[in-house]
């Protein structure tokens, strides 16, 4: 549809009703924000998700680029000292 | 129980809702965007609710066993007292917008002050219908702006279908024979006083759109007779037609 493609896309974040943070659940297009909190209104929180909604211009998020993956997250993987379950709690501390 | 009078208003009511959410309901699959599919329908199933709390109720002033699909689907339009403004046809996105500006401008007022009605039904309706309905017009509003606002061509649409659907506005604060009785009993709100509040939205979304709003001239009327437009009965044989063809049909 060539109307929709020149309305800007927006990312679309709802807090649930029982959580914390905003959570990115999809996307909407819209002339603006405004009309973006409506159509993620209307399009993400039919059943009772959320109880409060962040939208953001897709253009405005900066992304990790794909072919740098491997210098990006590969180095982390043999870190295990950095797992909570790679220590051994001692008997004499009992429930943390 | 079986109060006449009552039982006319509430019915009207009940028909105002179901007539153009099932108006909005014809957007699905025809809308031009996929968020406003889902923004016309909410908007739809909003109106059929409160329809079916109404119709229930107007069953039960009737007092001859009718339920809320008796009420809906077998009788003609000549028995429908909906407003002839929701029973216009969508026509283009501008034409339904505007005809969403013009009731609902109308219709949060009204459930405002209904909200305050002796009688405890309408007034349990009115407090669902009144959040719906503020989004209903924010959603309305928003549009007329952007549609006002936008091009040369959705300037032109909005301004034809504000000018079209003008001579429909004026039945919008005309009260039935009945209504004044209930009104002066603190059951229905008096119409006239929904005027104000009207204008204020109506002057204000209009003049945020670089629109202007039409001089007042010949207004339709009839609707809470039963006098409707050829368009309602077409709308009406479609929505009625599997009950007709399969009574008590349940999903």
């Amino acid at each position: 549809m060539s109307d929709r493609a020149r309305l800007p896309l927006w990312e679309v974040f709802i807090r649930p009703r029982n959580g914390l943070a905003h959570r990115h659940v999809g996307s909407v297009h819209a002339s603006d924000a405004e009309m973006a909190l409506m159509a993620a209104r209307d399009v993400y929180t039919r059943r009772g998700e959320g109880r409060s909604i962040w939208v953001a211009p897709a253009s405005a998020i900066a992304a990790s680029d794909p072919d740098e993956k491997a210098e990006m997250f590969d180095p982390a993987d043999d870190k295990t000292y950095r797992q909570p379950t790679d220590y051994h709690v001692p008997e004499e501390v009992g429930d943390m | 129980m079986s109060d006449p009078t009552l039982f006319q208003y509430v019915l009207g009511l009940a028909d105002d809702q179901l007539v153009l959410g099932h108006r909005l309901s014809q957007w699905t699959g025809r809308a031009p965007i996929l968020e406003e599919e889902l923004a016309l329908g909410n908007i739809a199933l909003d109106l059929i609710g409160q329809a079916r709390g109404l119709y229930q109720y107007a069953g039960a002033l009737e007092g001859a066993g009718r339920d809320e699909d008796a009420l809906a689907y077998h009788r003609d339009a000549r028995g429908y007292l909906n407003l002839t403004l929701v029973e216009q046809p969508n026509g283009d996105f501008a034409q339904t917008i505007a005809r969403q500006l013009f009731y609902t401008a109308m219709a949060l007022p009204f459930w405002q002050a209904m909200t305050a009605s002796t009688d405890q039904r309408l007034a349990a309706v009115a407090a669902k219908a009144e959040k719906e309905t503020a989004y209903h017009l924010r959603h309305a509003t928003e549009w007329t702006a952007r549609l006002g606002d936008g091009t040369d061509e959705s300037h032109r649409r909005m301004q034809a279908a504000i000018n079209q659907l003008w001579a429909f506005t004026g039945e919008l604060f005309e009260m039935i024979a009945a209504e004044a009785g209930l009104a002066a009993a603190g059951i229905a709100p008096d119409r006239k006083t929904l005027r104000a509040a009207w204008d204020r939205t109506i002057d204000a979304t209009l003049s945020d759109a670089s629109l202007t709003r039409p001089d007042d001239s010949w207004m339709a009327e009839g609707g809470r007779d039963g006098l409707h437009g050829e368009d309602l009965g077409h709308m009406l044989a479609e929505m009625q037609s599997l009950q007709r063809m399969h009574p008590g049909l349940q999903w």
